[in-house]
């Protein structure tokens, strides 16, 4: 057995558990500095199971518990980014909070449990912990939701993200269940054997497959199986919607590939199909609600399942190009998500959410700084060069067209320009309309700084995309 | 085998029930009854795990949903004061889409999942075991060593869901009185008895 491989799941196992002791023995007490027992240390143990993936991280494909784990470059790149982006997104949430007194032990415990739910679901080889780091993914985040139990829109959200939710493990669940009577096994890399060996008869794979992409189209929240998500992103508190549109969409494109590409790779031609019609749905229904949503959590919903259209666009392709592209645009997506609710966390105070767009008016007056990282933001996820959302709309677009599929291409470039117009509709509102009262913005220092350093990550990578392209070029090599 | 194929007499039994309580969840309209068909309908499926040798299933079934789930259900569905009026509300209006859907998805899973795919001639039944064959052995064995990951991940989601429930449920009340059993043990004569010197009263007429 070869348990080294598996220590960062290990060491963020323990650490959740000792996070929750730790709570709720000391951090009940009057001392300030227990009751941020917790919130240190999670960050701590975000960076320190950093540090030891990239110790442990093998230096070719590895598996480990008899073929149910399994570490490569895909697992490292997406745990990084997974460690990275909920670093981001606890440093943002914690004034948020604080005002709110919603400052839990149990918030950065469930956080710590969402973290491993992703992480398992990105080292899976197997449907069953693929399954498991999903439901154990989801039931964090359902409670994640629930959290605000005086809000009765966060009660509201949390049932139909559970309702919904329990729905599409069960389409999954039935799929997967499909696929194992036909292939007779559990394994992804068994199952890819069986499928291209069952030459003539595929009607019970593709049967299963249909549930399989269903399933994994209500996760990512793609159309038509995007009905929670406006819902549910306006309904939860702001600090955990963030959490909610960013680290988890990385592992759900580690679900789509491993269990597309890696499980059923050989019934590619059927799933291309279905994912196509379910781009084109997603981009076409995402870019023209948005721009009737005057709730800023409620566009940037939109506005995901536009994002998750596009980024279906590279697996479409089918090469490793396209599988890069699809990384690449996971990625930035994630990272300009965590900056855009990082700037509405930062114009809300207590008894204020400033969730509507209306409330962004004049913003360059109040901060001028920040009204240039949301311009920077903004402009990015509208995809206007040089900024980095340009090149990741460019690199699904091209492994598109390279596999003949202009029209497609065509069709999500039509879709962008229309998208465009909400987009630099927050810009018009933040620069060129005046606000009735000046409420000048106030923040931590932490927020304030990583919130910078967020928006000068999208421009840095937008000037090189090259760097961060050729990482998850080599993933796929 | 000769004689009266007592297991397949056995199979179609339970297999009739199994289908005729299931149906029986759907379309009585007391969800109290609904609930003990739910219970039927698990002990019927819980004797065709029998047949497959399959015990430890078969007895957990019957110990964890029957004996456990299904009765907190049921409490929870005597609690609730549902509104079987308003259940019903929409039934016919739905009737012909939702029975178009029913019926063709039956067609579709018929045909995808029926005898000509997993019949005896496709896929060999299962060989029968010794009878000192011990399912639960099995089962154990390959639990913790070969699956191991994955069952500690469902102890994982367990506990998850355990600190789920008690953030969602636990309301610390500033009003609510609770008594503290240490301190009233340790209660001193002191702390309640109060002995006030005082000066005799004397009479020196009432005031009115």
């Amino acid at each position: 057995m070869n348990y080294i491989i598996a220590t960062p799941e290990i060491f963020m196992l323990s650490m959740a558990c000792i996070v929750l002791l730790a709570d709720v023995y000391l951090g009940q007490g009057e001392k300030v500095v227990y009751r941020k027992l917790a919130y240190w240390l999670s960050l701590a143990t975000l960076v320190f199971t950093f540090i030891l993936t990239w110790k442990v991280s093998p230096a070719s494909s590895q598996n480990a518990f008899n073929g149910l784990y399994v570490s490569d470059g895909l697992s490292d790149v997406l745990k990084y980014f997974i460690y990275g982006i909920s670093f981001t997104v606890i440093i943002y949430s914690r004034e948020y909070l604080e005002e709110r007194s919603l400052f839990k032990g149990e918030y950065f415990v469930l956080i710590l449990f969402a973290v491993l739910g992703m992480m398992i679901m990105v080292s899976a080889a197997n449907f069953l912990p693929m399954y498991l780091g999903l439901e154990l993914l989801s039931l964090a985040m359902y409670a994640l939701v629930a959290m605000h139990r005086e809000s009765r829109e966060a009660s509201e959200a949390a049932m139909k993200y559970f309702v919904l939710g329990a729905i599409a493990s069960g389409m999954l669940l039935y799929g997967m269940s499909m696929i194992y009577g036909a292939t007779g096994s559990l394994n992804l890399t068994e199952i890819s054997a069986a499928v291209a060996s069952a030459q003539n008869d595929k009607m019970l794979l593709t049967f299963g497959l249909v549930f399989i992409v269903a399933g994994i189209a209500f996760k990512l929240g793609v159309a038509p199986f995007h009905m929670w998500a406006p819902d549910v992103y306006q309904g939860a508190p702001t600090a955990i919607t963030m959490f909610l549109g960013t680290a988890p969409k990385l592992a759900g494109f580690a679900l789509a590939y491993r269990l597309l590409v890696d499980g059923l790779g050989g019934l590619g031609m059927d799933w291309q199909q279905m994912l196509t019609i379910l781009a084109v749905l997603s981009i076409a229904v995402g870019n023209v609600i948005a721009l009737s949503q005057t709730n800023i959590k409620r566009m940037l919903a939109y506005s995901t399942i536009a994002h998750m259209g596009y980024m279906l666009l590279g697996l479409i392709a089918g090469t490793s190009s396209g599988y890069a592209a699809s990384l690449f645009y996971t990625i930035t997506y994630t990272i300009m998500t965590a900056g855009a609710f990082g700037i509405v966390i930062l114009n809300s105070r207590n008894g204020h959410e400033a969730d509507q767009l209306d409330d962004l008016k004049g913003l360059s007056q109040r901060s001028p700084w920040f009204a240039l990282i949301m311009l920077i933001l903004m402009f990015s996820m509208a995809g206007v060069p040089p900024f980095v959302g340009f090149w990741s709309k460019w690199f699904v677009l091209k492994e598109v067209v390279a596999v003949g599929h202009v029209w497609l291409a065509a069709v999500a470039v039509f879709f962008a320009i229309i998208g465009a117009f909400y987009y630099l509709r927050i810009i018009r509102l933040m620069y060129f309309d005046s606000v009735d009262e000046s409420v000048t913005v106030t923040a931590s220092a932490d927020l304030k700084f990583t919130l910078s350093l967020n928006g000068i990550t999208v421009l840095l990578l937008g000037i090189m995309p090259s760097a961060l392209l050729g990482i998850c070029f080599a993933v796929f090599t | 085998m000769m004689g009266l194929p007592y297991d397949l007499i056995v199979f179609y039994l339970f297999a009739s029930i199994l289908v005729v309580a299931a149906s029986m969840v759907i379309f009585v309209r007391n969800p109290v009854h609904a609930a003990l068909f739910l219970v039927l309908s698990f002990f019927a499926s819980s004797a065709i795990w029998m047949l497959l040798e399959a015990e430890f299933l078969a007895i957990t079934l019957i110990l964890v949903y029957v004996g456990a789930v299904m009765v907190l259900f049921l409490f929870v569905v005597m609690m609730l004061d549902i509104d079987l009026a308003v259940l019903k509300e929409g039934f016919v209006k739905f009737l012909l889409i939702g029975g178009v859907i029913a019926v063709s998805m039956l067609g579709l899973m018929i045909s995808v999942v029926g005898p000509d795919k997993f019949g005896a001639d496709q896929i060999t039944p299962p060989a029968r075991h010794a009878a000192d064959y011990s399912n639960t052995e099995e089962l154990g064995r390959v639990l913790y060593t070969d699956y191991v990951y994955a069952f500690e991940i469902a102890a994982v989601i367990l506990l998850v869901a355990i600190i789920a429930a008690i953030m969602l449920s636990l309301r610390k009340s500033r009003s609510a009185k609770t008594p503290n059993i240490s301190k009233q043990v340790s209660v001193k004569k002191e702390d309640r008895l109060r002995i006030v010197k005082m000066d005799a009263v004397t009479d020196k007429g009432e005031r009115s």
